[in-house]
């Protein structure tokens, strides 16, 4: 009860990663379904439609129940801490915003009990995560598991963008007595781009949703081509706040690198200065490459090639921040503690992910990708290779800070090798199943098409993934029940939120700092050779 | 909820130059934008491909939305005036300028309902008669609920007043942050207007820009 009440950001971001974890392993289930069907040809574990729920439920899941309410918790977490303020600017408001992820969340798993599909009662959605029209209309999208995904989403929506409105507010009004914007921390930095995309590309996709609602309740003709309405303007709506989304996910985590990567380098970021223009960069170039989503609609030359070019753009600023990254670790005293393997696997693993966004926004060569496996092993890897392992890498890093507890190293190294060979595993082979022409989202495919062994790769990888998580979890609950006492600051870092004590008190801070660096905790422990000395 | 630990001294160096309403309204304001905007690009993508049912040209009429407009237009000075009146700490003159941006609120919804009722009655259109209908209902809709919300806002704000709850010195910016979301809705039904009632209503084969 003392949780529920809670206006404490603190406890709300506990919340907000433990619920997305719980869905992690709900949407990480549903993966494992869909790679037990496709370890072999012509398999008939999992009935096809069954199968078009699980990747919908996995797609939706992932990105709306996992990604954005853990990231969106850390920023919940971290931004009053290490901008030195005791809450957030509107702390009821972070609550609302929390409960309305809650109950949109469970609104859409409720789907599984409660909606009505093609095929009867207790039908999940089952139209993709991007609900492309005219699948989604009354005709072929009978009873209300449509209106599920559609309520469920724009629910947690409201959510997000009421978090985001606080996030803005924190970071522009609540920074302590010398913390200029470009002494922030730098995840201030990705956490503010973050919270601008959400208030740009949320309120579209919501947008988008009402109109869907409205043609699928009341009759309208927005997206139902046989009735003067468009299919393309759904593409293009939810697109447009798609491609931002996937910015949405990954700037936190890049974050998380530009933290703990310093730390355990025993350096300060490369480059600060240009690592805040590249965010600022990316933040507004990724509202202009949506319809690179969209080459195989034929849009045209004109439109096809604007949009490979802003999409070869982004990775310029994205490339800075790889070499920042990299101008970190050079010459520094690496620690290869496990935050710090998380983040460095995250680099290595992010590259891969960002290269083969490379050569898909080349048109000619989408044409022949596009929706095959060849797209979801490059997602995967800057999702997953990228977010999630971002994700864990802060959890390793923060855990101290959050539970007074340090979990334990060994086990740690144990999760990201398994982690890391598991994720190879899975997804690597995708690349090759893709190339050779699988499509995604097939529930079955015949044998002789050399699909085989690249599909019974990628299912051998899902339990080696899962031992990881497994391991991981059981760590958790070991350490917050007998785990070392962490002390205020263990790993000796030089942002604020490590000046206070672990877990930190409601107020966060006895008095609120003051700072003269942007590394402040280096200059209250090494008082005769200050950071500022040197900005 | 534990109470803060009172802390005077700190209190005294936080002033950030930027108050936390404005920027939270700010952000709503910014946020509600991209919503329209999904609207209003709908909106221009479907203009001239609605060939069958009622077409524009033949059922929006400029007479009465030109006096609902203004209403809704001059409501933006009014609501002006009554915020003047708060910092002047004139309590008569602001409630009175607030009740008249509410009533100039009113007639604006009740224009549009008398028009929507014209429209479905007479002219036939409906959100499910064609694609126009559909955008038309929709856009001028999402419109007419915000002009809804905003104008609880502004109720509150009133009878808050009324009940003395409202004092000049502590209250007249909270005040003002809360009409920023007044004037936005009146800006919005000027690019709402200028699309559906001007852009919108030139004839087919004419050129469109």
């Amino acid at each position: 009860m003392q949780w529920a009440i809670s206006v404490d950001h603190k406890k709300l971001a506990l919340m907000y990663i433990g619920a997305g974890l719980c869905f992690f392993l709900v949407a990480g289930l549903e993966a494992a379904f869909m790679r037990l069907q496709l370890a072999r040809a012509e398999n008939d574990v999992i009935d096809p439609e069954t199968f078009n729920q699980l990747f919908t439920m996995h797609g939706t899941t992932m990105v709306f129940l996992v990604g954005m309410p853990i990231l969106l918790g850390f920023g919940n977490y971290l931004i009053p801490l290490m901008v030195g303020a005791r809450d957030m600017a509107f702390p009821r408001l972070n609550a609302f915003g929390f409960w309305l992820f809650i109950f949109g969340g469970l609104l859409l798993y409720f789907s599984y009990l409660g909606a009505d599909g093609l095929y009867g009662a207790g039908t999940a959605p089952d139209v993709g995560w991007f609900a492309y029209a005219p699948l989604t209309s009354r005709t072929f999208s009978r009873g209300n598991s449509t209106d599920y995904w559609i309520l469920g989403i724009m629910v947690s929506g409201f959510g997000s963008m009421t978090t985001a409105i606080n996030f803005i507010a924190t970071i522009l009004c609540m920074r302590c007595p010398g913390m200029t914007l470009m002494r922030m921390p730098m995840i201030g930095w990705m956490m503010l781009v973050v919270a601008f995309l959400v208030l740009v590309a949320i309120p579209i996709l919501t947008g988008a949703q009402i109109m869907l609602l409205l043609d699928r309740t009341l009759g309208a003709h927005f997206f139902d081509p046989e009735t003067q309405g468009s299919a393309i303007l759904w593409q293009h709506l939810f697109w447009f706040f798609g491609h931002p989304e996937v910015y949405i996910l990954i700037l936190p985590a890049f974050g998380f690198v530009s933290e703990i990567m310093p730390t355990f380098s025993r350096k300060v970021l490369f480059g600060y200065p240009l690592m805040v223009a590249a965010t600022v960069g990316i933040g507004f170039i990724s509202l202009g490459v949506w319809a690179h989503h969209m080459f195989v609609v034929g849009l045209g030359p004109v439109l096809d090639s604007f949009f490979g070019a802003t999409t070869f753009l982004i990775s310029v600023p994205t490339g800075i921040k790889i070499f920042n990254w990299l101008g970190t670790m050079w010459g520094g005293r690496l620690h290869f503690t496990t935050p710090m393997l998380f983040v460095t696997g995250f680099v290595a693993m992010f590259v891969i992910g960002g290269l083969t966004g490379i050569m898909l926004a080349t048109v000619p060569l989408t044409w022949q990708l596009s929706d095959s496996y060849f797209v979801v092993g490059h997602f995967h890897y800057v999702l997953f290779g990228g977010t999630v392992f971002g994700i864990f890498g802060a959890i390793f890093y923060w855990f101290p800070k959050a539970t007074g507890r340090l979990l334990d190293e060994r086990l740690g190294k144990w999760t990201f090798w398994l982690l890391f060979i598991g994720f190879t595993l899975t997804f690597m082979p995708m690349h090759v199943s893709g190339a050779l022409g699988m499509p995604r989202r097939i529930y079955t495919y015949e044998a002789d098409r050399g699909w085989e062994i690249w599909n019974l790769i990628s299912s051998i990888g899902v339990p080696v993934q899962m031992a990881g998580v497994a391991i991981f979890l059981w760590n958790a609950i070991r350490a917050l029940r007998r785990g070392p006492v962490a002390g205020d600051d263990p790993w000796d870092a030089w942002t604020l939120e490590w000046g206070t004590t672990s877990p930190p008190p409601e107020w966060n801070f006895d008095r609120i700092p003051t700072c003269t660096s942007a590394r402040p905790l280096w200059d209250r422990k090494n008082p005769e050779d200050p950071d500022a000395y040197y900005e | 909820m534990t109470a803060l630990p009172a802390n005077p001294e700190a209190a005294a160096t936080l002033r950030s130059p930027l108050s936390r309403a404005k920027v939270g309204m700010a952000c709503l304001i910014f946020m509600e934008s991209a919503i329209f905007s999904a609207f209003l690009v709908t909106y221009l993508y479907y203009i001239g491909k609605s060939p069958d049912g009622p077409q524009p040209l033949e059922c929006l009429e400029l007479g009465l939305v030109l006096v609902n407009s203004a209403c809704l237009i001059s409501s933006s000075f009014t609501v002006v005036i009554s915020v003047r009146a708060l910092a002047r700490g004139a309590m008569g003159a602001f409630r009175f300028w607030l009740a008249l941006t509410i009533l100039l609120g009113i007639e604006f919804l009740v224009g549009t309902g008398y028009e929507w009722w014209g429209l479905i009655e007479d002219k036939g259109l409906t959100l499910q008669s064609n694609a126009f209908g559909t955008n038309f209902y929709s856009l001028v809709g999402l419109h007419a609920f915000h002009v809804i919300v905003g104008m609880l806002m502004l109720v509150v704000i009133l009878v808050l007043s009324i009940f003395g709850f409202i004092r000049p010195d502590r209250d007249h910016q909270r005040v003002d942050v809360a009409t920023w979301y007044w004037h936005f809705v009146d800006v919005v039904w000027i690019l709402v207007f200028t699309l559906v009632y001007i852009v919108g209503r030139v004839p087919q084969g004419a050129p469109a820009s």
